[in-house]
């Protein structure tokens, strides 16, 4: 089950995007760590103990809740706004450039 | 004769906005730099796209000040040197270093204002990097801006007055609100009649919000100790100590906070001194009653420089913004800046009573366990903390995070600095003013290594 | 009221050398007092590079840095800790043919010294170590490495302590003379008469050494520091290149640190801050020189306050003025890997008046008064 629930915006234009290869939808206004944990319990793995982790503070402080790209690149989810085609790796080790 | 550099704003909050309309209004154009896509700050932060909901929906009791805030900003127009979007990562002497998309920029400035806000202060409790726990600030963002809910059945659980009101409009918007755990006594909260002849509405407000998510079926508890969250990659429960029993609450979200802590770094990049405050429980840059630092030209505002709320920040934004112009010698209102300093000071005294109707729990962390995560970036534990404590004799804060990596993070000791302090001070039997605070380096956020440089052509110096 | 505080050997600046000095002593069963003004490592001891190498060093150091090299893999008995010391090899890369000569004469020029460099060309670079873009060959050095100069330092002074060192920290000495057959330091409310002193305080020695009446041209440098996040394992080798520029190692946590550039100091000399443009100019070659770093995120720049002389040497040895006295200081930014063999070299000068390893290339006497500009000779 997911960790967050859309109240508002179940309308809005929808924004497809991929997760770990999955095809998912989210809506336009969504940071990306909205839209993935709309669908999933995780943003990512732990560098050093591998705990799931999904986020803290939403506001861009704590740094928890950076994702990685397919494509390598890194993006600190509660400060980017979700844009169509955008494919977020959950399930891998650390930053492999 | 060179023209002088414009003085930069750093932070669109309510500090930074009336900052930028007082140095506009007496006809400087003053560069401002925020973080985010649209200014509000934290308290009044606007949504990335239109969601159906007015200013009163999102913003509630405070929705004119907010919408009143959205539009003065708005209307500076081409007043102001407006960079959104914008990381300011480091500053010295004169010279910016501010980020965005992927380039760097150095922008020199001559005066500066800091208005840079504060985030949630938290102490490591056992589940607390758990997916499905957030801070309060946190799960009232992901309602506020992105109109979501951090669970269908969530706790809330911590201190301060943050505590009820995100929990309350958690009720407010039709999300079961299982429990508000406050870490602090009922007996705490009868400081609250001190407040009544200082804001009698705010106290007010506060009781209905308690009375209000009572009534709802929310259970509140006062004194709830030994905090802890359980689950198995997710929350599934919280549990908690009162009245001599344990108690286990199941849910699927927690909100979790102790108060708010300044964003204090481009203040120690900038020189300021620091002094530490007992109030705020941290070493906070000094600052006088005008708003003005240990260094020439350099101001602070807000809840960047010392906690005590949105409408503090934006009279000290005003006050800020009028002792810039009074030390570049220009015209300024000293009987309005008068005014703002009294309505600071009583501000002020109400936080004092807000303080101790919502102490914070610094008794928490001496007592927490060898296998809890003290630095959530770093994954040290408060063993491995007392371990080093011991073995290397340590008694400054800046040596512990040297020694074990705590503090040393992508966070850079945001979320694990507090209790960083708190641990230290009781290990080595010493009051947490006396071991010292995390020195801000910079980048103030990480910064990718594939950032551009390039010059800004307003430059005014070119020493650097 | 003064502490008043008698021993052997008093050591003043609690960095790595001084604090190796003060373990080995200790082991000699000789009385010590550790004296620093801050915390013991938190110079330059504690925040340079973390580089552990004797490649790239001039000849003259050679044995000294031989016989660091033999404590290093040791660190866990003598001091309780490994300090992530990592034997990993460091590999310096020629990025032109005159580079590349220059490091084929090096290691003609240290053949008999036993370092065991190997000569690599472009395709076994690309093979061996992943590294393409820019480079032509390159030197590598198999037994050198890295190692975390935080915890090191810091350690030694732990451990000198343990062993029953009188540590003060947070102790500046303000004053320090020679009266009849021993030294006396004066520092705060403690008062030290010991028979030998050794100045081992880094970038503040030369003001010890002109108080003995032997100035030095020591300068203050900064080095400029990178840290990223944790990454996956990439770079096994501690790398440098052949002309300086820029250097890099992964930790086994992940994070690559890069150095390279200069920082600069604050209005506080002994403080200092790296400079914007030069951290970016370094990351932005560390991305060249590494795909692997190309979205990577740097969390964190550092700098530090390291003492160097004119010829990049230290000075290391007894006082040309005072019977009693003597100096270990001036690294020169190359410092780490060394210091624990000084320490160890400073401890047999106490008990024996010599050591079986060279330093005559370090006397402070190579640095005559009169050879100085005026500017060395008066107060800082």
């Amino acid at each position: 089950m997911p960790l967050l629930h859309r109240l508002v915006r179940n309308e809005s234009p929808a924004i497809s995007f991929l997760i770990d290869g999955e095809p998912c939808e989210g809506r336009a206004g969504d940071t990306v760590l909205t839209a993935v944990l709309c669908h999933v319990e995780r943003l990512r793995d732990s560098e050093f103990s591998g705990a799931p982790r999904a986020g803290f503070c939403q506001m861009g402080a704590c740094q928890d809740c950076w994702v990685q790209l397919a494509g390598g690149e890194r993006l600190r989810a509660c400060t980017t706004e979700l844009v169509e085609g955008m494919h977020i790796i959950t399930r891998r080790g650390r930053g492999r450039g | 004769m060179a023209e002088r550099a414009p003085p930069l704003i750093v932070g669109a909050g309510p500090a930074g906005i009336r900052a930028a309309m007082t140095l506009v209004a007496a006809g400087l154009r003053p560069i401002v730099v925020d973080e985010s896509h649209a200014c509000g700050g934290q308290i009044y932060r606007q949504p990335l796209a239109a969601d159906g909901r007015g200013a009163k929906a999102r913003y509630g009791s405070e929705a004119a000040k907010a919408t009143r805030l959205h539009r003065d900003f708005a209307a500076l127009g081409t007043g102001i040197d407006y960079l959104p979007n914008s990381l300011l990562w480091n500053l010295r002497d004169g010279a910016a270093d501010i980020l965005r998309d992927g380039v760097s920029r150095r922008v020199s400035y001559d005066g500066l204002v800091l208005a840079t806000g504060a985030t949630d202060r938290v102490l490591p409790i056992p589940g607390w990097t758990l997916p499905g726990v957030f801070t309060l600030g946190g799960a009232q963002i992901a309602l506020k801006a992105q109109g979501c809910a951090i669970g269908r059945r969530v706790v809330f659980a911590g201190s301060g007055p943050l505590l009820y009101l995100v929990a309350w409009q958690y009720m407010k918007a039709g999300v079961e609100v299982a429990a508000v755990l406050d870490a602090a006594p009922l007996a705490a909260k009868l400081n609250l009649l001190r407040a009544l002849p200082l804001a009698p509405g705010i106290v007010l407000r506060g009781l209905r919000m308690a009375a209000e998510l009572t009534l709802c079926g929310t259970r509140v508890v006062f004194g709830a100790d030994r905090i802890s969250i359980e689950g198995e990659g997710r929350v599934a429960r919280i549990v908690y100590r009162n009245g001599g029993r344990e108690h286990a609450i199941a849910c699927d979200g927690v909100g979790y906070g102790l108060n708010l802590r300044p964003e204090t770094q481009a203040a120690d990049l900038a020189g300021c001194a620091f002094r530490f405050d007992p109030r705020d429980r941290a070493h906070l840059p000094v600052r006088d009653a005008s708003g003005r630092s240990s260094v020439a030209g350099v101001y602070l505002a807000g809840d960047g420089a010392r906690i005590a709320g949105a409408d503090a920040a934006e009279a000290a934004g005003e006050r800020a913004a009028l002792a810039l112009l009074q030390d570049r010698g220009l015209s300024h209102d000293s009987r309005r800046a008068a005014a703002l300093e009294r309505a600071l000071a009583k501000i002020d005294r109400l936080r004092d009573v807000l303080e101790a109707a919502f102490p914070c729990p610094s008794h928490w962390t001496p007592e927490i366990a060898d296998d809890m995560l003290l630095c959530r970036c770093e994954e040290i534990t408060s063993g491995e903390a007392l371990r080093a404590i011991r073995d290397f004799s340590l008694t400054e804060i800046n040596r512990l995070k040297a020694v074990t990596r705590i503090g040393m993070g992508r966070c850079q000791g945001r979320m694990c600095g507090a209790a960083a302090a708190e641990l230290l001070a009781a290990r080595t039997h010493r009051d947490i003013s006396a071991v010292g605070r995390l020195r801000a380096q910079a980048p103030i956020k990480p910064i990718p290594l594939a950032t551009s440089q390039s010059v800004d052509e307003r430059q005014h110096d070119p020493a650097h | 009221m003064t502490r008043r505080i008698d021993c052997d050997v008093a050591i003043i600046g609690g960095g790595l050398v001084g604090s190796s000095a003060a373990l080995a002593l200790r082991g000699m069963g000789l009385s010590v007092t550790l004296l620093d003004k801050g915390f013991c490592g938190a110079q330059a001891s504690g925040v340079n590079y973390g580089g552990v190498r004797r490649q790239g060093r001039p000849p003259e150091q050679l044995p000294l840095s031989q016989r660091a090299h033999a404590i290093w893999p040791r660190l866990q008995r003598l001091i309780g800790i490994d300090g992530e010391f990592m034997r990993s090899g460091h590999l310096k890369l020629a990025r032109s043919a005159a580079d590349m000569a220059s490091l084929e004469r090096y290691a003609i020029d240290v053949a008999p010294f036993g370092l065991d460099l190997e000569l690599v060309g472009h395709n076994q670079l690309r093979e061996r170590f992943g590294i393409a873009g820019g480079v032509i060959g390159g030197s590598f050095c198999p037994g050198d490495g890295h190692a975390n100069p935080r915890l090191v330092a810091t350690a030694f002074a732990a451990a000198a302590r343990r062993a029953g060192a009188e540590v003060l920290e947070n102790t500046k000495v303000v004053g320090a003379t020679r009266t009849f057959e021993s030294f006396t330091l004066e520092a705060g409310d403690v008062a030290i008469t010991a028979r030998t002193v050794i100045n081992s305080a880094g970038a503040w020695a030369d003001t010890f050494a002109r108080d003995f009446g032997e100035p030095v041209p020591l300068e203050r440098t900064y080095p400029s520091m990178v840290v990223t996040e944790p990454l996956d394992p990439f770079l096994a080798v501690n790398l440098g290149i052949e002309g300086g520029g820029i250097y890099a190692r992964q930790v086994t946590r992940g994070n690559v640190v890069v150095g390279g550039e200069r920082a600069m100091p604050l209005d506080d000399p002994d403080y200092s801050r790296p400079r914007s443009d030069g951290v970016l100019t370094i990351m932005r070659r560390a991305g060249e020189l590494f795909g692997r770093l190309r979205h990577a995120q740097a969390i964190r720049f550092w700098s530090g306050t390291e003492a160097t002389m004119p010829d990049r040497n230290p000075v290391i040895g007894p006082s040309a003025t005072t019977p009693g006295l003597l100096h270990a200081f001036g690294f020169s930014g190359a410092g780490f890997q060394i210091a624990p063999g000084v320490g160890e070299v400073l401890a047999e000068l106490v008990r024996d008046g010599r050591t079986s390893t060279p330093i005559d290339a370090f006397a402070i006497t190579r640095f005559p008064p009169a050879s100085q500009p005026d500017d060395a000779l008066s107060s800082r």
